[in-house]
C-alpha cells in the first residue's frame, strides 16, 4: 500500500518526468527544489521529533537510524556517477518503476541496464576507493 | 476534489507526502531507500555466487520488493485514472532550448518521444543512451550506498554529512551531464 501510494506521488508530482530533471538541473525552476526541499525540511522536523520523543514504532520498538558510514571518495564520486546517469536517463532507481507501470516501456531497458551496473559495481568494489 | 487530483500536483503538496511516505516506513521499522532493490534484484539473479556483494539473505529485503511492486501499480494508476493530461509545463525558455535539441514534444509531454517512444527499439543510438544511463545509476548509487531517496531524502532529513557529500555529487555529475555533455550527445 504504501508502495502504491509513493509510485502515485512520484508520477503526479512530475518528480518521475525525464522534462523536470532536466529542468532541475538547469535551474530554470522551482518545482523539484521545492518538492525536495519540503519533503527534507519536513524530514528533519519528524525525526527530531521521533528522536526526542523516543516515538516507537508500529510494532512497539524504539527506532534506530543507523547513521551513514564516513567518507568522502565514495560518496562524492559514486555520487557524481549517479548524477550523471539521472540527468541522462532522466529517472533514478524510484521513478523507473513508477515509469514501468506508466508504460513507457523503453524504461525496462534502463532498469536493467542499473541492474548491471549495480551488478558491475559490486564486481570491482574491492578495488575502488572508498 | 478528484478533479483536483487529476491534475498535477504542486511541489508543496507532493513534497510532504514523500516525507509521510519516509515517516511510515521508519514507524514499520524499514528504511526508505529505492536502490537497494537493485541489488536485491542482482542477489536473486545468483549474483551472489560469483560476487560476494550480492550473497546475503535477501528475503529480508523482500518488503522493499513489494514496495517497488506497489510503485509500478502507483505507476499506472496516477497516470490513468488519475490523470487528465499528463503533460509537463515546462518553464518556456526550457522548452525552447530542448526544441534546439531536438525535443519537439518539450512542454507537451511527460517523457520525451525521442527516447521513451517504442521507436527507440529500433534506433540504436536512443538504445545506447538509455542503457548508459541506466548503467551509470546503478553503478552510481551503490558506489554512494544510496539514491534520492536514501541520500537526499533521509539522509539529509537525519542531518547526515556523508548524504550531503552524496547529493553535491549527484549535482556534481547532473550538472556536467546536462551542460556539458547534452550538447555533444544531441
Amino acid at each position: 500500500m504504501i508502495g502504491i501510494f509513493f509510485g502515485i506521488v512520484l508520477i503526479k508530482s512530475e518528480a518521475a518526468s525525464w522534462f523536470r530533471i532536466y529542468e532541475m538541473f538547469r535551474f530554470k525552476s522551482f518545482h523539484m527544489y521545492g518538492i525536495i526541499g519540503s519533503a527534507v525540511g519536513l524530514g528533519i522536523i519528524v525525526l527530531q521529533i521521533i528522536q526526542r520523543y523516543k516515538i516507537k514504532s508500529f510494532f512497539g520498538s524504539e527506532i534506530v537510524i543507523p547513521p551513514k558510514d564516513k567518507g568522502v571518495t565514495r560518496y562524492l564520486v559514486g555520487g557524481s556517477i549517479f548524477g550523471l546517469g539521472w540527468a541522462l536517463a532522466g529517472a533514478c532507481p524510484g521513478p523507473m518503476f513508477v515509469l514501468a507501470g506508466a508504460g513507457y516501456l523503453p524504461i525496462l531497458l534502463v532498469i536493467l541496464a542499473s541492474i548491471l551496473g549495480t551488478y558491475v559495481y559490486g564486481a570491482v568494489k574491492d578495488k575502488l576507493p572508498h | 476534489m478528484i478533479e483536483l487530483i487529476k491534475e498535477p500536483w504542486p511541489w508543496y503538496v507532493s513534497g510532504p507526502l514523500i516525507t509521510l511516505v519516509m515517516t511510515l516506513l521508519l514507524l514499520m521499522e524499514k528504511r526508505f531507500g529505492m536502490s537497494s532493490n537493485l541489488r536485491t534484484l542482482c542477489a536473486i539473479c545468483g549474483a551472489g555466487d560469483k560476487v560476494k556483494f550480492f550473497d546475503f539473505d535477501w528475503k529480508k529485503q523482500q518488503w522493499n520488493l513489494i514496495v517497488i511492486a506497489g510503485v509500478i501499480i502507483g505507476g499506472f494508476i496516477g497516470s490513468t485514472i488519475l490523470s487528465n493530461d499528463v503533460a509537463v509545463n515546462l518553464e518556456e525558455s526550457v522548452v525552447q532550448d530542448l526544441n534546439a535539441m531536438g525535443f519537439e514534444d518539450a512542454g507537451e509531454a511527460y517523457m520525451p518521444e525521442k527516447l521513451f517512444d517504442l521507436s527507440v527499439f529500433s534506433n540504436g543510438y536512443g538504445l545506447f543512451l538509455l542503457v548508459l544511463g541506466g548503467f551509470l545509476v546503478g553503478f552510481g548509487t551503490r558506489y554512494a550506498g544510496g539514491c534520492t531517496s536514501g541520500h537526499a531524502i533521509s539522509g539529509l532529513s537525519n542531518l547526515q554529512l556523508p548524504s550531503l557529500i552524496a547529493v553535491i555529487g549527484f549535482f556534481i555529475g547532473g550538472l556536467l551531464m546536462i551542460h556539458v555533455l547534452f550538447p555533444l550527445l544531441f
